[in-house]
């Protein structure tokens, strides 16, 4: 009933073809809610709603008191991948880990890569992310990025696209594992009867994942949090508990001896392997910002000394600003000899004169993005901007454009979504994790994030968007 | 553990703790009102004075008047101590120890948090349904100690927890008990009278020990109440009991064995306890009872703050 009436609007539609026709893998989900009555399928979100509320499964938004913990809008319409798409994702991903991870060492290394003439010095020098402390370094194994969160996209003509790759803190992943229990509460008969592929192991996947980076038989892990405060707060005490470890604060965490302890009601004890959940620049006051009160400080220190491994590594930064990001297929050719899988979305650089001029001249028809902004902050969407807003973040791209850059406006693919009491189609991305331990795992599904605004293409939960399961099949 | 989650685990307790006790308060003194129907003012204020908050309330209020006093202690944010903070402060606890909690006990403070923190304000017409208001209160906080009983493992964290309930409920007992020094200092007329028995019963009820105080004394005198409520060994309320089940807590953690100690907090329970062991409640009515509370009530503080260098300030 719910669906009689849904119109794609000529969108790339995850769940009906171009043809009006439903794809293969949704036949089952469509034939289920089909079989319900309108109220049901309502009273079943309203329960799901519930049950997160009640566990507290919550995000903190900033500079609004009288709501500061909001959950975020769970859609129960879930989104399926089939096995072959995904296989082809999953490889592009690893293809894509691995080529980052090589360039990350190399640039802190022997810089081949700039020496080779792939990618200007300067434009790595003059990343945010890009920490000159970590140069000579090599961390536990040789690893840097741990724990990415990538974020795809497809385009109108169905066709998958890395958006950006969120090498730092990547968050998220507490929803996905969170909303997959709710949703097996919700249509526990379609888990039956269609073999997702499930993601529960994924917290113990992370613990054997940072065990690998110590030699120790028994290693003292921990998660590092800002607080409760933070608005991933919920994610890093869900994953501490997952995993079994302590979650802590930086003033739960002492420097002695070049070594990193913990105050327990026994004395200190030894930490030696931290997932921390902080930005670089307050890991430690002594080294990035002063003003840190979140950090350790002498953590880098005993980083450095190898006598604590961090998770990811400091200085990962660099490889997930955004100007770097466009190099991305480059460092997959160079590193590896291959051809990427998954591609970039086209991106212009504003620090290239021809690009800048371009940018200018078409910023209505483009996305200008901060290089290192986030959470949909720092961005002008052109199609939607009004004139003063597009002559101001000119006159910003102009002053810096070292640090903007631009990308066509794409046309999100839709699915089927609930709004208040009736079905439609609203634009998604979709963020897999991925795990770089002894080999590269990548979770099947991952966060579907939701524009839950009509026409909007800002998925971003601080800005009002919403999730979905993601079910990639057996 | 983390001396910060034991110090969480801890207060979280306190704070439910305080919560329910000063539910009973209100709701008992709310039935009293109803019984005794004289000036409320007098019938009140004592409730403020016993829980060392009279300044505040004398800063913010005009009148102590039944519905600024119940508010007060109830729902006014600018109390540290009223219910409605004591639940926000032990919810924030809790939060920054989810990992170390389980589901349940988080869904139980949780859900508590989210129904009361509608309600802003009290006025004549909730009267009639704020026996139940505070019945429920007491029901969540007695359902959340169900549930860390049940849930958890009795290892460090749950000793942290149960420290924190015993002392503060130790605490609140001798405010009960004083509750009736403040009542009684302006009537000492009425010794013996239906208006003293009265006041005393609430006090049994108030410390929710009128069956148990039933089962062990045959006669509602003043000393029998409060030797029930000062010395007894098993009623959980006592502050005897609570004072041997800290000692016994402290034990388990510190690993010490019978007749030595291993840190000041144990050292300061374990004299404490054996005096009350040796002590008679004819020995304290002599003496005193306002004072011997008052000084009961220095050396508990004593004990908190000793049990927070030890453990918390490392």
């Amino acid at each position: 009933m719910l669906l009689t009436n849904y119109q794609t609007d000529s969108f790339y539609d995850e769940m009906f073809s171009e043809e009006g026709g439903i794809r293969q893998s949704y036949h089952i989900l469509k034939s289920r809610i089909e079989g319900m009555d309108d109220k049901e399928l309502l009273s079943r979100k309203a329960s799901a709603e519930k049950a997160l509320l009640s566990l507290g499964i919550t995000f903190n938004v900033y500079g609004d008191e009288e709501e500061e913990e909001r959950i975020m809008p769970f859609d129960i319409i879930p989104r399926i991948v089939t096995a072959y798409e995904w296989k082809k994702m999953e490889e592009g991903l690893k293809q894509r880990i691995r080529a980052l991870n090589l360039f990350i060492q190399d640039i802190y290394g022997d810089e081949k890569i700039i020496k080779d003439g792939i990618i200007p010095a300067e434009i790595v020098y003059s990343s945010s992310g890009y920490l000159k402390e970590c140069k000579g370094l090599v961390p536990p194994k040789g690893i840097w990025i741990h724990i990415t969160g990538t974020d795809l996209v497809r385009d109108g003509d169905g066709q998958m696209l890395v958006l950006e790759d969120n090498l730092r803190c990547p968050s998220g992943v507490s929803y996905v594992l969170e909303n997959r229990e709710v949703m097996k509460k919700t249509f526990p008969e379609l888990f039956a009867s269609l073999s997702v592929r499930p993601i529960y192991d994924y917290p113990i996947r992370l613990r054997g994942m940072l065990e690998h980076l110590s030699d120790k038989s028994n290693p003292n892990i921990a998660v590092l949090t800002p607080g409760i405060y933070n608005s991933a707060y919920y994610e890093h005490s869900f994953l501490a508990s997952r995993m079994g470890v302590s979650l802590v604060e930086g003033t739960d965490l002492t420097v002695r001896d070049d070594k990193l302890y913990m105050r327990t009601t026994k004395g200190l004890k030894q930490v030696d392997i931290l997932y921390r959940r902080i930005d670089d620049n307050f890991l430690d006051p002594k080294v990035f910002r002063k003003d840190s009160m979140l950090g350790v400080p002498g953590l880098f220190e005993v980083f450095k000394k190898g006598n604590v491994a961090l998770a990811n590594a400091p200085g990962t930064g660099v490889a997930d600003d955004k100007v770097i990001y466009s190099y991305v297929p480059d460092f997959i050719k160079y590193y590896l000899g291959e051809d990427p899988i998954i591609p970039n979305v086209p991106t212009y650089l504003c620090s290239r004169e021809k690009d800048l001029n371009y940018v200018c001249e078409n910023i209505g028809n483009l996305v200008v993005k901060a290089a290192n902004g986030a959470g949909g902050y720092g961005m002008i969407i052109g199609p939607v901007a009004s004139q003063k807003e597009k002559e101001e973040f000119v006159a910003k791209v102009k002053a810096d454009p070292r640090n903007y850059i631009a990308q066509p406006v794409l046309s999100l693919s839709r699915i089927p979504t609930l709004i208040e009491d009736k079905l439609e189609g609203r634009h998604v991305d979709l963020r897999p994790f991925i795990l770089y331990g002894e080999e590269i795992y990548v979770m099947p599904g991952g966060l579907t994030r939701v524009a839950l605004r009509r026409g909007s293409l800002v998925v971003n939960s601080s800005q009002g968007g919403g999730s979905k399961d993601t079910w990639v099949m057996g | 553990m983390l001396s910060r989650v034991a110090e969480s685990v801890y207060w979280m307790n306190r704070y439910m703790e305080r919560a329910e006790n000063y539910s009973r308060f209100l709701d008992v003194n709310f039935q009293l009102s109803l019984d005794l129907n004289e000036d409320s003012n007098r019938q009140w204020m004592p409730l403020v004075y016993t829980t060392g908050d009279n300044e505040l309330f004398f800063r913010k209020y005009n009148s102590p008047s039944k519905e600024n006093i119940i508010h007060f202690m109830s729902l006014d944010t600018e109390n540290p101590n009223s219910i409605m903070n004591c639940l926000i402060r032990a919810r924030e606890n809790a939060r920054t120890i989810r990992e170390n909690i389980s589901t349940p006990m988080w869904e139980v403070i949780n859900e508590f948090y989210l129904t009361i923190k509608s309600k802003r304000r009290f006025d004549e017409s909730d009267m009639p349904g704020i026996a139940e208001f505070f019945k429920a209160i007491r029901n969540q906080c007695l359902l959340f100690y169900g549930c860390q009983e049940a849930t958890i493992s009795h290892d460090e964290v749950w000793h942290f927890a149960l420290l924190g309930r015993l002392l503060e409920r130790a605490d609140k007992t001798t405010r009960i008990l004083d509750m009736k020094y403040f009542i009684l200092l302006p009537s000492g007329e009425n010794t013996g009278s239906t208006l003293d028995l009265i006041q005393w019963l609430s006090l049994l009820k108030s410390a929710s020990a009128h069956e148990m105080f039933n089962r062990f004394y045959t006669r509602i005198t003043p000393k029998s109440i409060a030797e029930f409520l000062i010395l007894d060994k098993i009623f959980p309320r006592a502050i005897r009991f609570c004072l041997s089940k800290t000692f016994d807590s402290l034990k388990t953690l510190s690993g010490t064995e019978k007749d030595s100690y291993g840190e000041e907090t144990e050292k300061k329970v374990g004299v404490l306890l054996s005096e009350m062991n040796y002590a008679s409640i004819d020995e304290i009515f002599t003496s005193g009872m306002h004072e011997y509370l008052d000084q009961l009530q220095v050396r508990l503080n004593g004990i908190a703050s000793q049990l927070d260098e030890t453990y918390f300030r490392n």
